[in-house]
């Protein structure tokens, strides 16, 4: 394996001239990095992008990951950093699929589950209209991924078909010696009617002495009445950058929901873009950050109510400590169709440590009549009456913090309606609250406890 | 058991208690009665360790030690046990997974290993049977959503399973119909015993036909200023507090 060309700058970034390639697909990269030129990295003029800080990310001279290279991990080793959910399981290293540590057992009749590499080449046809289809780059990075990738995952769901069980998409960033850029770009593409519920996980082997930046771009769409559950975990260790998105279209009647858990890298920003095409589409659009030590977790949300009757609903919590600094960005647009529009939107944040910074902004455009919209915000401590009524009945003051701190950031946990997931998730966060609290908080061995008492009368 | 000695306590820079003596020996069961305003659900505070309430003189010693030196969850470890008049709502903490973190809490203090899962199902049962309590309780969260009556019925489930030496009830009976006043009460008097003390503390005598008090004493203006035995209850209901309001007002006769 030859070392691949180091840029100066991520704007300089080329991805490999590969012969396969189908001309179509080497045209729309040529013309992505055009458009890089035009648009250029995002900087804190740009509304979307002012908190984030990119410098870190753009001093790095980053190389751009390619598929193939040893990465010494074993299935064991991801079964170790992931939960276990019974069906298909696509491993991508460095945003490549490695087919020895993925499981593909039958997803169901009507339903695929592969990488985008394979399927460009043994079915392009099924891959070239999903790379026309809204795929003009909103900013810089969207455009950076679509000059750059060249696997992800493919997923269809035919008409009328049913996943059997959770399909799990496990983004693996692995140290190379040098610091990589990869640009995983995956379809979730659902027919009239169909069902399924797709797991992202973003974890990585640390220590990690490289840099790495993912920028991975999700892009799903919903035919009429189909339903797509998807949820996105980002463990990374403390030092990668993330850069994610999950576009999402949806059309007549079809729900969506995405839940999104921030917990890892230095700087991530999981940007959600949810175009309400279709008349009577319902998205639930939630999540949860906590940004510790000096991590950055961006999270910008974008409901587009394009249709009539459409719902939709955005709940993030936040809980942020030491130098932390999260970010909600929560905007809804209704257009001049978006009659009979039902739109909520909740952010609220427990502050910690008097140095950890929240940024809430909720953003209203509204361009229809006979529209319910509704948002509010909040940025507060612990309630001390609730630690005090805690401590009167014995439990000591920190783990009382620890409690009710742990049940804040339950409440997105709780959500989550896969139990594998949940007590996974549950597990990652008790972890992150019982580092931030202290060992002698119930936190981390807590975790799940209240599901331990759930025991029928 | 508890020996509070001139006791005066400020919150917010007002002085509230202006020298609060009261003797409760092991068993009894003292009620403290007042007008609104007298003080009645500060005392309550400052005996449970409220961090906004602050001590300026006097002493208070329960089992001969210094109560008001010890933390709030170190006075719930030496049994002494406030019923809240607002229990406080915690959203996202399991009823029962509170309960029994404080009751391990507790058990810790004592040297003793946390209680099994099951024994621990089997006594939070049946203390919930006691004052009839919905069993769909056990996993909503700690008093959210509950009722008034549900609230305070929490509370008595709470003093049950923690078994404390020294129960304070503030205000039990407000915003209870008369059912449920007669299913706490009933909870109340069920832990009555030679061991345990407690301090009821009412502003009407309804609560003391069914929770019959050893002592009772009237708190006004800061002070107790009469004490008596059961029957001072039925004159106060007679005579409400104008009385007692109007001896204070007069100069040198509050003793």
């Amino acid at each position: 394996m030859s070392t691949p060309a180091v840029a100066t700058t991520l704007t300089d970034l080329r991805a490999a001239p590969d012969s396969a390639t189908p001309p179509w697909l080497t045209a729309t990269r040529e013309w992505a990095m055009g458009q890089l030129e035009v648009l250029g990295l995002p900087t804190q003029r740009d509304e979307d992008w002012k908190y984030l800080r990119l410098g870190p990310v753009l001093d790095v001279p980053f190389a751009v990951s390619t598929a193939g290279h040893d990465h010494g991990l074993t299935t064991d080793m991801v079964a170790a950093m992931v939960p276990d959910l019974g069906g298909v399981r696509l491993v991508f290293v460095n945003g490549h699929l490695a087919h020895d540590l993925s499981a593909m057992p039958d997803a169901g009749s009507g339903v695929t589950a592969a990488g985008l590499a394979a399927t460009l080449t043994t079915h392009p046809d099924l891959i070239e209209p999903l790379f026309s289809d809204r795929s003009a780059p909103v900013d810089g990075f969207a455009a950076l991924n679509l000059g750059l990738c060249d696997d992800g995952a493919y997923i269809h769901v035919a008409s009328g078909a049913t996943a059997s069980a959770p399909i799990q998409l496990v983004f693996v960033t692995v140290d190379v010696g040098h610091p990589v850029v990869s640009s995983p770009r995956s379809f979730i593409v659902a027919d009239p009617d169909s069902s399924v519920t797709v797991v992202e996980t973003h974890v990585g082997v640390g220590p990690l002495t490289q840099a790495s930046c993912a920028n991975a771009v999700t892009r799903v769409v919903l035919a009429e009445r189909a339903t797509v559950h998807h949820h996105t975990v980002q463990d990374l260790p403390d030092t990668a950058f993330h850069l994610g998105v999950v576009d999402v279209t949806a059309h007549d009647n079809s729900i969506f929901t995405t839940h999104t858990l921030s917990l890892g890298a230095a700087i991530a920003r999981h940007e959600v873009r949810m175009h309400l095409d279709g008349d009577g589409a319902d998205a639930t659009i939630t999540g949860l950050y906590q940004p510790a030590g000096q991590q950055y977790h961006d999270h910008p949300v974008l409901v587009e109510h394009n249709a009539t009757n459409c719902t939709s609903r955005q709940i993030y919590n936040g809980v942020l400590d030491d130098r932390g600094h999260g970010v909600f960005n929560g905007r809804i647009m209704v257009a001049p169709a978006g009659m009979g529009t039902d739109a909520t939107q909740s952010n609220r944040n427990l502050v910690l440590s008097d140095r950890a910074e929240v940024d809430t902004r909720p953003r209203l455009e509204i361009l229809a009549d006979d529209v319910k919209c509704a948002h509010g915000a909040t940025v507060g401590q612990l309630d001390e009456t609730a630690v005090h009524y805690l401590r009167t009945r014995g439990i000591p003051e920190s783990e009382a913090r620890g409690m009710l701190t742990y049940a804040f950031a339950n409440e997105m946990v709780e959500r989550i309606d896969l139990p594998a997931l949940r007590s996974w998730v549950a597990s990652l966060v008790g972890q992150r609250l019982g580092a931030v609290l202290g060992d002698d908080t119930p936190a981390a061995d807590s975790v799940g406890l209240p599901d331990a008492l759930e025991v029928t009368p | 058991m508890l020996h509070i000695e001139n006791l005066h306590a400020s919150t917010a820079g007002a002085e509230i208690l202006r020298g609060v003596n009261l003797d409760i020996a092991p068993g009894e069961v003292h009620a403290i009665m007042g007008p609104n305003g007298s003080g009645k659900s500060t005392l309550a505070h400052v005996l449970s360790g409220r961090e906004d309430y602050e001590v300026t003189a006097g002493t208070v010693t329960y089992n001969g030690v210094d109560l008001l030196a010890l933390a709030p969850e170190e006075r719930a470890a030496a049994g002494v046990f406030l019923a809240f008049q607002y229990p406080v709502e915690i959203p996202g903490v399991g009823n029962l997974y509170f309960l029994r973190t404080a009751v391990n809490s507790i058990r810790k203090t004592k040297g003793l290993d946390p209680i099994a899962v099951t024994t621990f199902i089997k006594m939070a049962d049946k203390a919930m049977d006691a004052v009839e309590m919905d069993k769909a309780m056990k996993n909503r969260s700690v008093n959210e959503g509950f009722s008034g009556g549900e609230k305070k019925r929490n509370e008595i489930l709470q003093m049950t399973m923690l078994e404390p030496t020294l129960a304070i009830l503030d205000e039990t009976d407000s915003g209870l119909d008369i059912d449920a006043l007669r299913i706490v009460a009933n909870g109340v008097n069920a832990l009555r015993s030679p061991e345990r003390s407690m301090l009821v503390i009412t502003h009407y005598q309804r609560l003391l036909d069914y929770i019959v008090p050893d002592k009772i004493h009237v708190l006004a203006g800061g002070r107790i200023v009469r004490s008596g035995g059961k029957e001072l209850a039925l004159e106060l209901e007679a005579s409400g507090y104008a009385d007692i309001e109007a001896e204070l007002a007069a100069p040198g006769t509050a003793s």
